[in-house]
């Protein structure tokens, strides 16, 4: 399985975090998104019009979309990813693949723009963002009274993969995280994950760090 | 312009000489906005907001200006005219951060363990040994040597942990020069740089550059491998306080690990060069 790769994109680390998770070995063709713009070029137009990536090749099959991605990785490796497949889980998961797109445009634009000076209207696209950020929060935060940790379900699916890295990497655009509690739980909650691999700009949790305020020996 | 004071007669990167554009390209210097093109004879130009033409450089992949006079010619890295060389465009990566932060930040080795884990540094190996720092007189820079550190992946072309050698060197007061072991070229030494161009006294944009022996990796890796580094940098950077790098002791207490970063700010302090900086009095 071949992936067309950015080290930095939020979009590409999302299917390297999936197969991570899931033990799948992705065969890497680095791309020069930045500065080269090497994704405009004719090779990669060829497989993917939109101009966009990653694009996973897999034999016949080109797939250029990552929801897509992510779900032809989880079906054909490990289904309980894509949920439990109740019509209401199916459902959500849906929804949140969807929702992931809005985070593209305007968490992933103020991020493009603020850090490698990509054009775009960026108090809209932080404003856009924050909405967003308050959509999530407050369905997390729902969800939590369901007694459920991930945006679907009680476990993590393709959902909760598909929104963490634009999320994850908000404060790269200018928007900070500080006044979502819910978030930085799930947050947390998807970087404790078995086989979880960080990108630059999301650190992996650091196990050796001391605790801050040791337990005191019982009197 | 007022606070921008010894700094202005400074040369600085304001693009990639090979992505330049007949169009132009609007950034800024300290404040002041800028236009950096491509003349129609294929030089470079840079033109200041009211028009003025600016002093230019085309060296080591980039377009360098200057608001001021510039007494000085740009500073010698004879490495990139050595033969055998392939030269690296990292690209551009804006920070809202004060340009000399971002400096400080390259010079620093104590947080290799725990901001590039497993790539330029791993816990337990946090132990910053001892290493020489000098401002050298002569050459009017900062340099530090002997600077020796385990590193589990120091280069792309490194296929294990090795203890790599720095050195590390500021000829100007937003640009650094580290050279480093060559994993493929022992004897030799690999070349980073960061030219970092101040936007504003918070905000700059930082041009990596590289002059490495390497034949075998794919350039695009190479820059994917630099910009993987300076992008786990950066949201660091953009979260010190204060923002405003102090020059004065007091707001900081620096540890031996950090002599690199007290001669730096030390020779600043000494020519007057500020912008992005804060002192005591202040």
């Amino acid at each position: 399985m071949k992936l067309y790769d950015y080290i930095l994109s939020p979009s590409c680390y999302k299917i390297r975090l999936m197969a991570a998770i899931l033990g799948i070995k992705l065969d890497i063709r680095p791309v020069d998104f930045h500065p080269g713009a090497e994704h405009r070029e004719p090779e990669l137009l060829a497989l993917n019009p939109a101009g966009s990536i990653p694009i996973l090749e897999d034999g016949d099959l080109v797939l250029t979309e990552s929801s897509a991605i992510l779900a032809y990785l989880a079906a054909g490796n490990a289904p309980e990813w894509l949920g439990t497949g109740t019509p209401e889980e199916t459902a959500r998961v849906q929804q949140w693949l969807s929702f992931s797109h809005r985070l593209t445009a305007n968490l992933g634009g103020a991020r493009l723009h603020e850090m490698l000076l990509r054009p775009g209207n960026i108090e809209i696209l932080q404003a856009q963002g924050i909405s967003a950020l308050r959509e999530l929060e407050a369905s997390l935060f729902e969800q939590q009274l369901r007694g459920m940790r991930f945006l679907a379900s009680n476990r993590a699916t393709i959902a909760d993969i598909a929104c963490f890295p634009y999320v994850a990497l908000a404060p790269d655009g200018g928007i900070s995280l500080d006044p979502y509690p819910t978030i930085r739980l799930w947050l947390r909650a998807i970087r404790s994950i078995d086989g979880f691999i960080e990108m630059p700009g999301i650190h992996r949790l650091h196990e050796l760090k001391p605790d801050p305020h040791p337990a005191k020996e019982e009197r | 312009m007022m606070k921008a004071g010894a700094m202005i007669d400074e040369w600085y990167p304001v693009g990639l000489f090979s992505r330049l554009t007949e169009t132009g390209n609007k950034t800024a210097l300290m404040g002041e906005p800028i236009e950096v093109a491509r003349a129609q004879d294929g030089s470079a130009r840079v033109t200041s907001g009211n028009g003025r033409k600016l002093p230019v450089r085309v060296r080591y992949g980039h377009v360098w200006s200057s608001l001021g006079n510039p007494v000085k010619e740009l500073f010698a890295i004879p490495e990139a005219d050595q033969p055998g060389r392939r030269f690296v465009d990292v690209g551009v990566v804006r920070v809202r951060c004060s340009p000399l932060r971002a400096v400080e930040n390259f010079l620093d080795i104590a947080h290799f363990p725990f901001v590039h884990t497993d790539i330029l540094g791993a816990e337990p190996h946090t132990e910053v040994e001892n290493y020489k720092v000098e401002i050298r007189e002569d050459e009017d820079e900062v340099w530090a040597t002997q600077v020796k550190f385990y590193q589990p992946q120091a280069a792309k072309s490194a296929t294990g942990g090795i203890t790599t050698e720095y050195m590390y060197r500021v000829p100007a007061p937003t640009c650094s020069v580290l050279y480093k072991t060559c994993p493929p070229r022992p004897g030799e030494w690999d070349v980073i740089t960061l030219f970092v161009q101040p936007l504003a006294e918070d905000l700059c944009d930082v041009w990596p550059w590289m002059a490495l022996f390497d034949d075998e990796t794919p350039m695009t890796d190479l820059i994917h491998f630099q910009q993987m580094i300076f992008l786990q940098d950066r949201s660091i950077l953009e979260n010190q306080i204060p923002a405003l790098l102090p020059l004065d002791p007091g707001m900081e207490i620096p540890t031996r690990a950090d002599l690199t970063s007290v001669a730096y700010r030390r020779w600043l302090k000494r020519h007057n060069y500020t912008y992005g900086a804060q002192l005591v009095a202040q």
